[in-house]
Formats: structure tokens, C-alpha cells, sequence
């Protein structure tokens, strides 16, 4: 048993059902972090962790203690919201310490409780101000101390970042990154950026239709996506994803791809998995850093291939240049370095990593390999 | 990096620009805009022409007015129609002036605003953060509530007063109008609320506070500039009302318009102008009052809903 359970957890609007069974536990000082598109279920989740919603089946535990049916202030959990959710009226001070009053915390222990707070955000030159008066970045310490001052068993964050602009973003998830790293909380984060999902978390919940596609940690869900979904889904530019067929080459399976001149190309794969699988047709999953130009693939892979291809496009990103060719009638984005020599119209030799390959079933689209 | 204003460009074009709008000031007043204030200045004098009416003979002994020259300055300035009004002039039976009807008024009007709107912004928080099943229907019910013309509550109204005792009472008046106001103050309310953040009463939920202490401290303290709205609505319409006032009180109960009415109406031998005419000002006043005090929030009460989001 967890920390945090969520065992066969479900929520139903009448007939409809937005949340499927989820099953999920994390311990002690972890950082989950729930992620999905708009409409996957992962707030309802959080609001169902936090009591705002009721749990129609199933039950969430907090500490070994059922939650089922407690109010959000017994559960000893502080929220984040996206909009910070500030009273309008308090000063800064007075929206931090509300919580506590409302818990009855006397008052001495309520203004010192505050002050370590504030000094700990760097907000303590604010106390007195409204939140009216406040930037995005201030209010969202304020948020976060509103939070950390309860000394919560556990917190939970819905979508804090999306309301600032990219860079105070960044500069933000650093610090969240930080402030879990200093004071070993556990946290429950819902976000529907996937960069924030993986540069935060412990363990990741990818979330979609209301299911939970994949329960597991940053690196697990970025190499071994369970399906096509979260593939997809995770990592920018996202995991090129196109049809190819396994045959048999040398002896060993590859997957067997038209390009963009009608030519056909056999990739091996790394490893046999796939050899029972002769001439069955598969999705092929690839990241575009597994994909470069010769001297750029990883020196430690046993298996690059080198595949010539006509460039269709390239985007310069400063640091990387994006090469893209078509692949079976998709476009696929190799990420190369960016002083590459590759010219739109040309062909060129792609370096394909095959370590790094996976593969999935066109009709189910779970990974077969 | 911006240099754009020193552009040539758009040194040329500026002045331009300017010329044909804001810059007339400078250069005197065109034609068309002097009409327009002239037709302005005189609309709103013919507006006026009624209240200088009733400012001017109530300040002019009866035989000024008789004579002729309603609309002359007194010549014999005077307070006294003033003070009759108030405190001796016949109204109904007794020579009591308007005082103990004013008084009525208040005594009515204060409860009536404040619970109406105080149960408007109760029913509105409840209507936008704790919605149940049939709680649209419930408000569209409310709604409908507004729309009911006084005639046809009149004898269910004085039926339910009687059963509770209040007939002919200011309880009674003040139970009428506050029942009458609860569908437009929740209308406000419910409105204000439906754009007031969700996520803060969720906020206040984990933060521990309950339903009351979420009203109290959250959304009421947020609720400045409708409760203006409402406050000025509610004053107003039951300040002016007489079809309720004219039905369910007594001699001693009546509130100010009926009183009006009475002292106009009832006035044996010659009719006393210049106090009636006092004592219109003086019903009109407190309305007059309330719009002037909070008048600027009344407007910016009626925008924040749209303004906010």
C-alpha cells in the first residue's frame, strides 16, 4: 500500500462515464504527474483526489485512510489552481493565512508560520498587497504559499503554469522542481504539456478518453510508450509514427518502408522480437533524435542503418535542424545537428537508430515490440 | 530598438491624424458642435423645467402662486410651505404633516432593501456555486416572479397578510415588498456570481471554510458594485410604490406616497400649491439621495458583468 491509492476509482456523470477505472499509487515524496489532453479526465481526477468531486466507484486513500466521503479540509491536502484562485479581497497575507484560520491555528503561530512561508517564496515584501496588484509570477508564489503553509500530506497542482508567459514558465518549473527536491513533499500535478510532465515528475500518468494509457517513470514512458496514443503524445516534435511491413533481411526481421522517390527500404530492427511476425503489417515509432545524419547517431547503439532519402523540407532551430522526408506517405522528422549540409530536394543518407525503434499494431494500437 | 515615433513617416502623419478630432478644442468650437451643444443645453433644460417648477413655488407663499407667474422666481422668499409639509399639514384626519409617513417609509424601506438583497445575493451564490437538480427551473420560476403585475397578487397577498397578523402593519409592507424584491435582486446576483471564479470557492472548500463563512468572506466582500446595483433598484421601487403602500396599510401605517396622495387629495377649502408641491420634493428626495451617492457605482455595477468575463 502507497501513500497515495486510487484503487478502481471511476466517475460518471449519470450515463456518461468520464473517468474509467484507474488504479494508481504512489509513495511518500513522489512527484505524479497527470497528463493528457483537454477532456482525458485528468482534473476530474485531482478534483476527486482533492473532495471536490464525489468518487462514483472505487476509493481514494490518503495515509491508508479512506477519503471516500470526507470533505476537501479533512483530507490535509492543499491545492494549486490554474487561475491561482487568490481571494480577491485579502491581502496577500490574509489569502495565506485563511486556510489556517479556518483550521483554527492560533494567531502567533499562524503570522510565524507565514513569514517562513514568504521568505521561502520571496514574497515577504508583498504581504500587504492585494492580489489585484500583483504579476502572474507573484501570484503564483502566492498560490504555492496558500499551499506550503498548510504543511499538507499532500499537494496537488492543477495546470499552475499554463496561466504564465514561456519563459516565466520555465523559470517556474524550475523552481516547483526545486521547492519538491528541498522540502520532499508529495505532489500530484496535472498538466496537459508533456515537457512539464517529463521534466518534472517521478512517475507519469498519460492520460486519454478517461483511461490511464501509461503509469510509469519520465523514461519509461518516453522509450517504451505502451501504444500509439502516448507515443504521440509525449515528447516535441512528437515520435514519428508510419506504416511499414516486417520482412525478413538477412536472416533477421525489418520493417519494410516506400519512400518519397518509390523506392522500398528494409530497416533491420535491433533485436528479433518480430520474427515471428513475417509480412505482418505494423506502425513503425521512431523519435527524431533517432533519426540523424551519419556522425550525429549515437556511437553507443549497436544498430544504426543508413537509409537514403530524398529531404523534403528542413527547419533550422538554432541548436538542432529539422530534416524531413516522406516515409510510407508520412512525414518524418529526423532532429539532426545544426551545422548539417542538407538541402530541401536532395537525397540524403538518414542514419536511422533502431534501438530506439518501436513498433505497434495498426489495429489496436498497443506495442508489439 | 523601437524608434518608430520619430519616423518621418509618422511625424507627417500625426498631426494629420489629430486635426480632424481631438484638436478643436484649441482652435475654437465649429458650428456643429456649438448646435449640438445648444440643442444639448436645451433639452436638458426642458428636463429640468418640472423639478424648477416645484423647487420654485414651494419656496412662495399661496398667493404668489394664485396670482398667476408659475413660473416666476418668489418674490417673498419663504420656507414656511416647507415646514407645513413636514409637520402640520392636513393629511387624512390629522394635521400631523408628512413626517410620521416619512418615517413610515424608512422604517419600511431599510428592511425591505436590505433583507431582499441580502437573501438575492444568498439565493445567487447558491444558485451559480451549489447548483442541484431543478435549479434552473427554480430560478426561471423566480424569474417569472418578476414579471407578475402587482394587480394579481393583490388579494392572495392580503389574504397571506391577514392569516400572519400583518395586515394594515409596516411588518406587512415590509414582508410585500421584500418577498417582491427577492426575484429581481437574485436575477442581479445569480448574473454577478455566474462570472465570479468557481475555482475560489473551491479554493476556500480545501482552505476549510464552509457555506456560510464562504459567503461571508469570499463572495459578499467581492459583491461591492451589484449590491449598489441592487440596493439602488430595490430603494427606489419600494420608495416610489404605491399600489402596495395604497392596499395593505392603515391610517398609521401608510407610507410616504399614499401620504402625498392624501395631503393633495384631501385638502378642504383652498388647495395649499406651494406645499403640495414641498412635499413632492420631499418624497423624491431620498431616491434623489441614493442615486447621487452611489450613482457612479450604479453604472459601473450594470458594465462589470460584461467587463469582467
Amino acid at each position: 500500500m502507497g501513500f497515495l491509492d486510487i484503487k478502481q476509482a471511476t466517475k460518471s456523470y449519470g450515463p456518461v462515464q468520464v473517468l474509467h477505472e484507474t488504479n494508481i499509487s504512489i509513495e511518500e515524496g513522489e512527484f505524479l504527474v497527470l497528463v493528457g489532453p483537454s477532456g482525458c479526465g485528468k482534473s476530474t481526477l485531482l478534483n476527486m483526489i482533492a473532495g471536490l468531486e464525489d468518487i462514483t466507484t472505487g476509493e481514494i486513500a490518503i495515509r491508508g485512510r479512506n477519503m471516500n466521503g470526507i470533505k476537501p479540509a479533512d483530507r490535509n491536502i492543499a491545492m494549486v489552481f490554474q487561475s491561482y484562485a487568490l481571494y480577491p479581497n485579502m491581502t496577500v497575507g490574509g489569502n495565506i493565512s485563511f486556510g489556517m484560520e479556518m483550521h483554527g491555528i492560533p494567531k502567533p503561530e499562524r503570522e510565524k508560520r507565514i513569514a517562513q512561508v514568504a521568505d521561502l517564496l520571496q514574497i515577504s515584501h508583498l504581504l500587504d498587497r492585494k492580489p489585484g496588484q500583483l504579476s502572474g509570477g507573484q501570484r503564483q508564489r502566492v498560490a504555492m504559499g496558500r499551499a506550503l503553509v498548510r504543511e499538507p500530506d499532500v499537494f496537488l497542482f492543477d495546470e499552475p503554469l499554463s496561466n504564465l508567459d514561456a519563459k516565466l514558465r520555465v523559470d517556474m518549473r524550475t523552481e516547483i522542481k526545486k521547492l519538491h527536491q528541498k522540502l520532499g513533499t508529495t505532489i500530484v500535478y496535472v498538466t496537459h504539456d508533456q515537457i512539464e510532465a517529463l521534466t518534472l515528475s517521478t512517475r507519469i500518468a498519460v492520460m486519454y478518453g478517461g483511461y490511464v494509457q501509461q503509469l510509469g517513470t519520465p523514461k519509461e514512458i518516453y522509450d517504451n510508450p505502451a501504444n500509439m496514443f502516448v507515443a504521440g503524445f509525449m515528447g516535441s516534435p512528437s515520435m514519428n509514427l508510419f506504416p511499414a511491413k516486417v520482412v525478413e533481411d538477412g536472416g533477421r526481421p525489418a520493417a519494410e518502408v516506400s519512400l518519397a522517390d518509390g523506392k522500398r527500404a528494409a530497416i533491420p530492427f535491433a533485436n528479433g522480437t518480430l520474427a515471428s511476425s513475417i509480412g505482418r503489417d505494423i506502425i513503425l515509432g521512431i523519435r527524431p533524435e533517432a533519426i540523424t545524419d551519419k556522425d550525429g547517431a549515437d556511437r553507443n547503439s549497436s544498430s544504426v542503418h543508413l537509409v537514403e532519402a530524398p529531404v523534403e523540407v528542413t527547419e533550422p532551430a538554432g541548436s538542432d535542424t529539422f530534416v524531413v522526408s516522406q516515409i510510407s506517405g508520412k512525414d518524418v522528422t529526423g532532429r539532426f545537428r545544426a551545422d548539417v549540409p542538407v538541402t530541401a530536394g536532395e537525397t540524403f543518407k538518414f542514419a536511422f537508430n533502431m534501438e530506439k525503434a518501436v513498433a505497434f499494431d495498426p489495429k489496436s494500437e498497443n506495442r508489439i515490440a | 530598438m523601437s524608434t518608430a515615433p520619430d519616423t518621418p513617416d509618422t511625424r507627417a502623419i500625426a498631426p494629420a491624424a489629430l486635426s480632424g478630432t481631438h484638436k478643436t478644442s484649441g482652435l475654437g468650437l465649429r458650428p456643429a458642435r456649438i448646435l449640438l451643444y445648444v440643442l444639448l443645453v436645451f433639452f436638458c433644460l426642458y428636463y429640468l423645467l418640472p423639478l424648477y417648477v416645484m423647487v420654485v413655488n414651494s419656496l412662495k407663499p399661496l398667493g404668489e402662486i394664485t396670482a398667476g407667474g408659475m413660473m416666476a422666481l418668489p418674490k417673498d422668499w419663504t420656507l414656511a410651505p416647507w415646514g407645513s409639509a413636514w409637520s402640520s399639514a392636513q393629511v387624512g384626519v390629522e394635521a400631523t404633516g408628512l413626517r410620521p409617513y416619512f418615517l413610515n417609509s424608512i422604517i419600511m424601506v431599510v428592511p425591505a432593501v436590505a433583507c431582499s438583497t441580502l437573501v438575492g445575493a444568498l439565493n445567487g451564490y447558491v444558485l451559480t456555486k451549489w447548483t442541484f437538480k431543478g435549479a434552473t427551473i427554480l430560478f426561471g420560476l423566480l424569474l417569472f416572479g418578476c414579471f407578475i403585475p402587482f394587480q394579481m397578487v393583490l388579494i392572495p397577498m392580503a389574504r397571506m397578510l391577514g392569516l400572519m397578523g400583518l395586515a394594515g402593519s409596516v411588518p406587512g409592507l415590509i414582508f410585500v415588498h421584500f418577498v417582491y424584491g427577492i426575484g429581481f435582486s437574485t436575477l442581479y446576483f445569480r448574473n454577478y456570481y455566474a462570472a465570479f471564479p468557481t475555482e475560489l470557492v473551491k479554493a476556500a472548500q480545501i482552505d476549510g471554510a464552509g457555506f456560510f463563512r464562504i459567503f461571508w468572506r469570499i463572495l459578499l466582500p467581492s459583491s461591492g458594485p451589484i449590491a449598489v446595483v441592487c440596493v439602488i433598484w430595490q430603494f427606489t421601487n419600494i420608495w416610489n410604490d404605491f399600489l402596495f403602500g395604497a392596499s395593505f396599510s392603515d391610517f398609521d401605517s401608510q407610507p410616504m406616497t399614499v401620504a402625498l396622495n392624501n395631503l393633495v387629495q384631501s385638502s378642504t377649502g383652498v388647495k395649499e400649491y406651494n406645499v403640495h408641491f414641498a412635499g413632492a420634493i420631499m418624497a423624491a428626495l431620498p431616491t434623489l439621495l441614493v442615486y447621487i451617492v452611489a450613482g457612479r457605482y450604479f453604472v459601473r455595477g450594470l458594465m462589470a458583468g460584461s467587463v469582467k468575463g
